[in-house]
């Protein structure tokens, strides 16, 4: 008997409503859930790939325990009770001797997130963080410093558009696939997209104008576009002179900032910028400057975020139609979010945070998320700290974090790593014991609060049983707090227990997302009126160029412009990237993704290569001051001869995952580990890097893009 | 010549391989075998704006299949009521001239079977009232697929489409 359930998908971070066929207890088929506007059945690869996913023999099938040294692979096989024991009985001893604080939890954000900080809020540690740091830290603080939101509470309004611009955002690689949709038909319906990329994506094909910017001056470029747009009076002034604060110190700000000079710093044609800063005004206010990832991520990462966001509020895009909107909550229409685990009282935590965030020394990060590549200096030089365990819920600190050798010597301190994860990643290969989790197709989760124009909750429900030895995340961490004593906060048996407690008093109940996967609160899109009732979140209540935020921290809200240097001769600048085919880390050892994308290659401008005898296929070494690999080179005209390209996330060095094990290099053995000290992001552009033919080597043919 | 009419809108067409990797799953094919593909050309840059096509190849069920013709034991055939060209596994030898004769490389080789695979635009999914999944999966909904007395009207709307825009 067939029988269809309606889950989340989590072959990326999105969880798109996806509705599983299953027969025998098999899956058979999976589509993005029909009943959701915006799916239809459509899914990205990686959501295809899920079933390859399921019945992939090379996931971690039972829990191990390290026999051999860190990284070795010499394992042993465990019970559960075995596993758990050991992990229990490691930690009650650390916390013990070193308190609470020096145990540190790193995840990336999912669903049971609330369940991760619970646990360690009940030990009395403040060392939760997420990959968002990595990925969008100082979006994130942007954000707050001129709407007093975060970025994860706005959305992009992408159907009614008129115009996007696209800052390296690779929107049609890095797939969420109601977005791509949405934009698709936007540009049917004639919107224009620009594009600014240093190297030319999949989304730049799709652009009707297309900018080979000099990589990392992304900001001088923005600043030429503000300077224009006031300078002309392209805003909308009605909506400016109600909602943005701040105006006359900006327009001061940027009057050095002429598109002459923004040419000069970026290659790009003064007439070109003034083109585009007309063309939006034109549409106004439905055009998006895409606020989020990718771009040029420095340490003033902050500033060219808040550039975007300022370029937005001036164009009076944001809680406009098709421009950028807040997401709205239940609270909006007397509805009540579903509960979660840390809305329970703690014991009180006085320690400082390990990465700092939250005190003088780094104010301005999202303690929500703190600062994931500040662990390894926190643990080599002990401050302010030390600590002593981690605990890795499918999130990899070798290969995400940059500078793989600093942050496996600061591993190699710890008397323990933990690694619940799904694969065999970098990170469960180094660490001592790996208590391996249900797949998103073998488990419940916890509810997904889905809040937008229409807020929604969304429910993953179990498909099947697990197929190996494995069990939920949020058990898994239950289960060792019970070896800790810290059992009762966690007031479930099974996650069907947990989504009924989460549930309560909302008027909801588990069987109302059997039909459809989900339950929405009410049927109709939430817009606040832009003449008199948006609700910033500022002090002022209005969109704070001069930023409060920023200020009352001491940093200035408008810097003066510093010039990004060009590498020395002979380097390059690396930046790195997307394809459709995989998710951060974590799928290039999917049978069908890899086959199809096995390997990331170099790529490098045509002329420099020929400088450097480097032809097309050709191995090459490249290195940085932290680090080399070899890959082969892809050599072309379509990136800047500034920069050479990969893409994140190969050279995969667990040869658990055979498929992945050693091919093509990975990003974070060769970036420095830099960081912008306000907003928070790591400075992932601001490594240069050599290039050299790898002598003995023959010209080869390239294997996937 | 199929009763089916499967068209790609190029325009919208992301090169994302979504439609690959469903057709793998759907058909339970392990790595080797690709019954359907996308060939990206380029980029390239045309009139200074970077351009590339990506391509969808399925099998196209040719009004007189080679393959069909070339199948020594009967394997290979062409349904009656909707021309679909299509492997019988149990008279499958796995001789593979199927593969020679195919100028398009449509029969693909199995290896954990040992025998030859195509595209038979998921004709399990088709009797139940279905769409091909690669066509289901479509991350831009640029794969379409109907009926071929249906095929025309698609066409025409596309071109209706292209004047107004140029207008």
């Amino acid at each position: 008997m067939e029988s269809e359930v309606y889950s989340l998908c989590f072959m990326c971070s999105v969880r798109c409503p996806i509705k599983v066929i299953t027969k025998d207890d098999q899956v058979k088929w999976i589509e993005g859930n029909p009943h959701v506007a915006g799916m239809e059945g459509s899914l990205c690869p990686r959501g295809a790939a899920g079933i390859a996913f399921l019945y992939d023999h090379e996931r971690v099938q039972s829990p191990m325990i390290r026999t051999g040294p860190r990284g070795s692979g010499q394992w042993k096989k465990a019970t559960w009770e075995e596993a758990l024991d050991r992990v229990g009985g490691q930690l009650k001893k650390i916390i013990d001797e070193h308190g609470g604080h020096s145990v540190a939890l790193g995840e990336r954000t999912q669903l049971a997130t609330h369940v991760s900080k619970t646990f360690l809020k009940a030990i009395g540690s403040p060392n939760h963080f997420t990959h968002d740091a990595l990925c969008k830290g100082s979006v994130n603080t942007a954000a707050r410093s001129l709407f007093g939101y975060t970025d994860a509470q706005m959305g992009i309004d992408y159907k009614n558009t008129r115009h996007i611009v696209l800052y390296g955002r690779n929107i049609f690689e890095a797939i969420e696939v109601k977005g791509v949709r949405a934009l698709t038909e936007a540009l049917e319906k004639g919107a224009k997209l620009t594009c600014i990329d240093p190297r030319v994506s999949i989304t730049a094909t799709k652009a009707d104008r297309y900018w080979m910017i000099r990589p990392g001056t992304d900001l001088a470029l923005n600043y030429a576009l503000i300077h224009l747009i006031l300078r002309d009076r392209l805003y909308d002034a009605a909506y400016v002179n109600r909602w943005v604060s701040g105006l006359a110190q900006l327009q001061d700000f940027v009057q050095p900032y002429t598109p002459q000079w923004a040419q000069q710093e970026t290659g790009i044609a003064a007439s070109e910028i003034e083109s585009l800063a007309r063309e939006l005004a034109e549409d106004k206010p439905a055009v998006i400057f895409h606020y989020g990832y990718r771009g040029a991520n420095h340490a003033n990462e902050i500033y060219q975020r808040r550039s975007i966001l300022i370029l937005n509020a001036l164009m009076g895009s944001i809680e406009a139609k098709g421009g950028i909107f807040f997401k709205k909550g239940p609270g909006e229409v007397g509805g009540k979010p579903a509960r979660k685990l840390t809305e329970q009282t703690f014991p009180e935590i006085t320690k400082p945070r390990f990465d700092k965030v939250g005190t003088p020394d780094f104010p301005l990060p999202d303690p929500n998320h703190g600062v994931a590549q500040m662990l390894p200096r926190a643990i080599l030089e002990e401050d302010p700290y030390p600590l002593k365990a981690l605990i890795n819920y499918r999130f990899d600190p070798i290969m995400s974090i940059p500078d793989s050798t600093l942050t496996k010597k600061a591993l190699d301190k710890l008397d323990l790593i933990v690694t619940i994860d799904v694969n065999y990643s970098d990170i469960a290969w180094y660490s001592d014991v790996i208590l391996p989790e249900s797949t998103y197709l073998e488990r419940t989760d916890s509810i997904q609060q889905a809040n937008g124009l229409k807020p929604q909750m969304f429910l993953r429900q179990q498909c099947v049983t697990p197929r190996y030895d494995t069990r939920p995340g949020a058990i898994i961490l239950k289960q060792i707090a019970e070896r800790l004593g810290t059992g009762a906060y966690f007031p479930y048996t099974t996650m069907e227990d947990l989504v009924r407690w989460q549930l309560e008093g909302t008027g909801f109940y588990p069987e109302d997302f059997r039909s459809k996967g989900f339950v929405a609160y009410t049927d109709k899109q939430i817009f606040w009126d832009r003449e008199d009732s948006l609700k910033f979140k500022t002090p002022s209540g209005k969109i704070e160029l001069v930023s409060s935020l920023l200020e009352d921290a001491g940093f200035p809200s408008f810097p003066e412009y510093e010039s990004m240097p060009s590498p020395p001769k002979g380097q390059f600048r690396l930046i790195t990237g997307r394809c459709a085919l995989h998710t951060h880390v974590s799928t290039q050892n999917n049978p069908y993704l890899n086959e199809i994308a096995p390997e990331n290659t170099l790529w490098m401008n045509s002329k420099e290569a020929a400088r450097l005898g480097i032809k097309e296929g050709d191995m090459v070494t490249i290195s940085s001051s932290r680090g080399s690999g070899e890959m082969r080179a892809l050599v072309t005209d379509l990136i800047h001869p500034e920069a050479v390209f990969m893409l994140h996330g190969y050279g995969h060095q667990s040869q658990a995952a055979t498929r992945s094990f050693n091919k093509g290099v990975s990003d974070a053995v060769l970036m420095e580990n830099i960081s912008d000290m306000i907003g928070g992001s790591p400075a992932l552009h601001d490594t240069f890097v050599t290039v050299t033919k790898l002598e003995g080597t023959a010209t080869g043919t390239m294997g996937g893009r | 010549m199929s009763k089916y009419y499967l068209s790609q809108d190029t325009k919208k067409c992301i090169g994302c391989h979504s439609c690959e990797v469903a057709c793998k799953s759907n058909k339970d094919l392990p790595v080797g075998p690709k019954l359907c593909e996308i060939i990206t050309v380029g980029p390239v840059f045309i009139g200074g704006l970077p351009k590339a096509g990506y391509t969808f190849m399925p099998c196209f069920h040719c009004e007189d299949p080679w393959c069909v013709a070339a199948c020594p034991t009967g394997a290979m055939r062409k349904r009656d009521k909707d021309g679909i060209v299509f492997v019988d596994p149990a008279l499958c030898v796995g001789c593979k001239t199927c593969m020679s004769a195919c100028p398009w490389g449509a029969p693909q080789w199995n290896p954990e079977t040992g025998k030859a695979v195509k595209c038979d635009f998921c004709m399990d999914r088709l009797d139940k009232g279905l769409e091909p999944a690669c066509v289901t999966v479509c991350t831009t909904k640029c794969l379409q697929f109907a009926p071929a007395e249906k095929a025309p009207k698609i066409k025409r709307e596309r071109y209706a489409k292209a004047m107004t825009s140029l207008e």
